[in-house]
């Protein structure tokens, strides 16, 4: 089976989501070592080309490749020709010709990476493009999610905030629909898309009816930088409707995950202690995304899309 | 003698025809009794000793092995599992898919490691294990033991606890359950 890029979550479809989840177990127990480093990437080039600023996707993608002994490429924007102008087309075919064997690509544009596989050979990862879609970080919520509560398969799953601007909420509509969750909406009219009805979800903007029959809170972050004109009154009346407080935690289930994929306004969507609430998971979410990450990249590059040689026997 | 699926090799790769049968149950129970009194043997006793199955084939094995190693000496001897598809030589060639996640719950230094395989063939599995063990420390001494050694080797390996050995050709497959172990061919794959 030949699988070249990962680009959105339809792209992987269930059975993409289940192999990747089924490759994170195996990376888990790699990150439990006392080296927590394999050789199967060995030899790899893989570029990072972050045209978006990043923390955690860029850390833990360079994490990743490293784990797996290929080289990484870290490209930023800042030292670049793209300062003077080069643009996306020329800096990937000049990137294409060293030889890089996959490329993660993250831009301030939606639809980017798709543009981007027509003009090279490498295997293209989207680490998120505008406001469409970041499917590793909806796999990794996934994996996050399986570890502590079980399959997905049955839960309720409820996401607040931002979902206009958010591409987490997109990408972890699709995964977690796939997966056999259901999905709850919850934000402000203003912040909601046009389109939910399409994507197989519920809506509400009443944040407190769902919370005690919610199996999981995903708080988005409210994108401030993606606003033009605001949408909602003002931050503080936003954080008393949807933001997570302590009054709100206590009203969750049992067994039951708080969860966030950052970087967190604290005191907006979340309240400034809650990432620290025992139900959260969000430190949980950072480590798990180095492993899926690794799955990610031996996903494509160990897949044997290459060439396949005669002869070639099991044991 | 009929098709089966051959629970080791993914689907894709067909079915597996069987053409004769090499062991049955009794001979395969017999091989692992004498291989146990063999590393006893061998090493003088199992206070260092550590088995190590390797996934998928190779974890029943090792289990069966300390099990008897229980039995004859009364002693406990730990059993890890090691999945080597990252270590392999093959990644990026074909697709190398690793099946049961690794659990070593212990170090391996100063240890006497004997890695447990059901077949022995082109020896880079063994290789690629070699490679792997060594993250888990640095061992005093490293021990194969294979059910089945079918020649065909491509590297500088050889067992040193071995159930049977038996001449194969190469496209040919060995099959090794605690029913007994079978030689056939791979027919249908579908890749």
């Amino acid at each position: 089976m030949i699988k070249n890029h990962i680009l959105g979550i339809d792209d992987l479809g269930k059975s993409g989501i289940e192999d990747i989840l089924a490759l994170s177990d195996h990376f888990y127990e790699v990150n439990t070592r006392r080296i927590p480093k394999v050789p199967a990437l060995r030899g790899k080039t893989i570029a990072l080309l972050f045209y978006e600023d990043s923390t955690r996707t860029r850390l833990s993608f360079e994490t990743a490749s490293k784990r797996l002994s290929a080289d990484s490429l870290n490209f930023s924007i800042g030292s670049s020709s793209v300062k003077k102008g080069e643009s996306l087309r020329d800096t990937i075919e000049t990137i294409s010709a060293m030889g890089v064997d996959a490329i993660v690509v993250r831009h301030g544009s939606s639809g980017v990476p798709w543009l981007l596989q027509r003009w090279t050979d490498a295997a293209v990862i989207n680490a998120g493009d505008g406001s469409h879609e970041h499917p590793t970080q909806a796999l990794l919520d996934c994996y996050t999610i399986r570890k502590n509560l079980g399959e997905l398969d049955g839960k309720r799953i409820t996401i607040v905030g931002d979902i206009k601007h958010s591409r987490v909420a997109r990408s972890n509509v699709k995964a977690f629909l796939a997966l056999g969750a259901s999905v709850t909406l919850v934000g402000p009219k203003t912040l909601m898309p046009f389109n939910t009805e399409d994507w197989g979800v519920e809506t509400t903007d009443k944040f407190d009816s769902v919370i005690g029959d919610s199996d999981v809170l995903y708080m988005l972050r409210m994108q401030l930088e993606r606003q033009q004109k605001s949408f909602v009154p003002s931050l503080r009346e936003y954080a008393k409707e949807y933001g997570l407080s302590d009054r709100r935690a206590q009203s969750m289930k049992p067994e039951s995950l708080i969860m966030h994929p950052g970087p967190m306004n604290r005191g907006v969507e979340i309240s400034s202690n809650i990432k620290e609430h025992p139900k959260s998971v969000v430190n949980n979410q950072v480590a798990n995304g180095v492993i899926v990450r690794m799955s990610a990249l031996y996903y494509l590059l160990g897949s044997g899309s290459v060439t396949k040689l005669e002869g070639l026997n099991d044991e | 003698m009929a098709d089966s699926e051959r629970p080791n090799t993914p689907l894709d790769r067909g079915v597996f025809h069987a053409r004769s049968e090499i062991m049955n149950a009794d001979g395969v129970r017999r091989a692992l009794w004498r291989m146990s009194h063999e590393i006893l043997e061998q090493n003088r006793g199992l206070s260092e000793l550590v088995l190590v199955g390797l996934e998928v084939g190779g974890v029943h094995l090792a289990r069966k092995l300390a099990e008897n190693l229980l039995e004859i000496e009364k002693q406990n001897v730990p059993v890890g599992t090691l999945d080597v598809a990252f270590y392999r030589d093959d990644i990026g060639i074909r697709q190398v898919t690793p099946r049961n996640p690794t659990d070593m719950p212990f170090d391996l230094t100063s240890r006497i490691v004997v890695l447990v395989d059901d077949v022995l063939f082109t020896g880079r599995t063994i290789r690629a294990a070699m490679d792997a063990i060594v993250d888990f420390g640095r061992p005093a001494a490293v021990q194969l033991a294979v059910m089945i050694d079918r020649g065909h080797r491509e590297l500088p390996i050889r067992p040193d606890y071995v159930g049977k050995n038996v001449p194969t050709r190469r496209d040919e497959l060995v099959d090794v359950t605690e029913n007994g172990v079978l030689l056939g061919v791979m027919k249908d794959a579908k890749l």
